[in-house]
Formats: C-alpha cells, sequence, structure tokens
C-alpha cells in the first residue's frame, strides 16, 4: 500500500469523525447560529476532506486514474469549500432579519447594535 | 487475520456517514423554527455528497461524481432561495 493510499486513509478517518462529532452538535447545540457553526464543521470538515481523500484515491488506485476522477473530485472539493459560507451567511442573515432570538447566554450582538 | 483493503474503509466511512444522516434527520423532525431544518437539510445534502463520492470509489464508477457535482449545486440553490425567500427579497438582491 503505496504512502498515497494511507494518507487518503488517514483524512478519510478525520472526515468520518468530524461529520459524527458535526452532526451530534447540530442536535446539541441551542440555537440556528451555534447549528450553522455545527454544519460547518460537517461541511468542510467531512465533505471537503472526503473528496480531497479520493482525489488521492483517484491518483493512486490504478482502475480509476482513466477516468479524469481526481480531477472531478478536486471539482466538487472546491465548489463545497466556496459554497457553504454563502450558504451559511445567507441563512444566518436571514435568521436574524426575521427576528430569531439568540439564546440567552450570549454575550454581544454587533448587528443588533449597528442597527442591521 | 483480516485483509483490509482500501474498499473496506471505504465502507466503514460510508456507515458512519449513514449514522450521522440519522441525527441530521432528528434536527429536522424536531426542530422549531424553519432555519433550524434549512441548516440540518444543507448538512444532510452535504454528507449525501460525500456518500455518492465515496460510492464512486467503491464501484470504481466516476460517473457518480457528476451527480455528486448537480446534487451540490441544486442543494446550495435550494439554501439561497429559501434563506432569501424568509428574508423578503430576491436572490441578488
Amino acid at each position: 500500500m503505496s504512502v498515497i493510499i494511507l494518507v487518503a486513509i488517514v483524512l478519510l478517518v478525520i472526515s468520518a469523525a468530524s461529520t459524527l462529532i458535526g452532526s451530534i452538535g447540530i442536535i446539541r447545540m441551542p440555537d440556528v447560529y451555534n447549528r450553522i457553526h455545527a454544519e460547518t464543521l460537517c461541511v468542510v470538515g467531512g465533505s471537503v476532506l472526503t473528496f480531497i481523500a479520493l482525489t488521492l484515491i483517484g491518483i493512486g488506485v490504478e482502475e480509476l486514474s482513466a477516468h479524469l476522477f481526481s480531477l472531478k473530485s478536486l471539482i466538487i472539493a472546491v465548489f463545497l469549500f466556496v459554497t457553504n459560507p454563502v450558504g451559511s451567511h445567507a441563512i444566518a442573515r436571514a435568521a436574524h432579519r426575521c427576528g430569531e432570538e439568540p439564546f440567552p447566554g450570549t454575550v454581544v450582538d454587533r448587528l443588533r447594535e449597528v442597527g442591521g | 487475520m483480516i485483509e483490509i483493503g482500501i474498499n473496506e474503509i471505504l465502507w466503514g466511512v460510508t456507515i458512519i456517514f449513514l449514522i450521522s444522516t440519522i441525527f441530521c434527520l432528528i434536527q429536522l423532525v424536531i426542530g422549531k423554527s424553519i432555519f433550524d431544518r434549512v441548516v440540518s437539510v444543507d448538512a444532510l445534502t452535504s454528507i449525501t455528497v460525500a456518500i455518492l463520492g465515496l460510492f464512486a470509489a467503491i464501484y470504481r464508477e466516476s460517473i457518480f461524481l457528476d451527480v455528486a457535482l448537480v446534487y451540490a449545486l441544486l442543494a446550495f440553490i435550494g439554501t439561497l432561495a429559501v434563506s432569501k425567500y424568509q428574508e423578503g427579497r430576491d436572490i441578488g438582491e
């Protein structure tokens, strides 16, 4: 087993762990803004690392190298990495505009202070 | 001694991802506001995209990756559409 495959396996284990922790955090967190934080761990730590690992697997495994496997995986990884902050920002802004209350232990809300 | 190859590890990661989708589905049912549900659907679609990529590596078929790319694009547009609709604006405003 070559070094590339070993690195890919380590990345896959990290991504599985962070997806599990992030999805538990989605249940556990008290309000929407904290849930968005856990969901970011789910997407960036889970899916993006999975597709980076699949890029390495596509380089390392002989049968996969003929079908542009690595290039497609890398495109999906970059796409998820770029679009997840945009979607999270849109959800958080819409929640704040609709009057979604932060949970009572929140210390500061700068967007409300400036009248957003 | 059981021989552990790349396929067994890919199946194991897939099973852990499926367990994670159960937690997202629970949040989808018990969520109080619409934004809780949008966040859990967003996480659910990203996990689904990752599972499609893992299937592409398991079955050695790169056609799953094309499906995964289109699914990620549609999930992103769906998230933006719901949040902009709740905000009372058009997309791009």
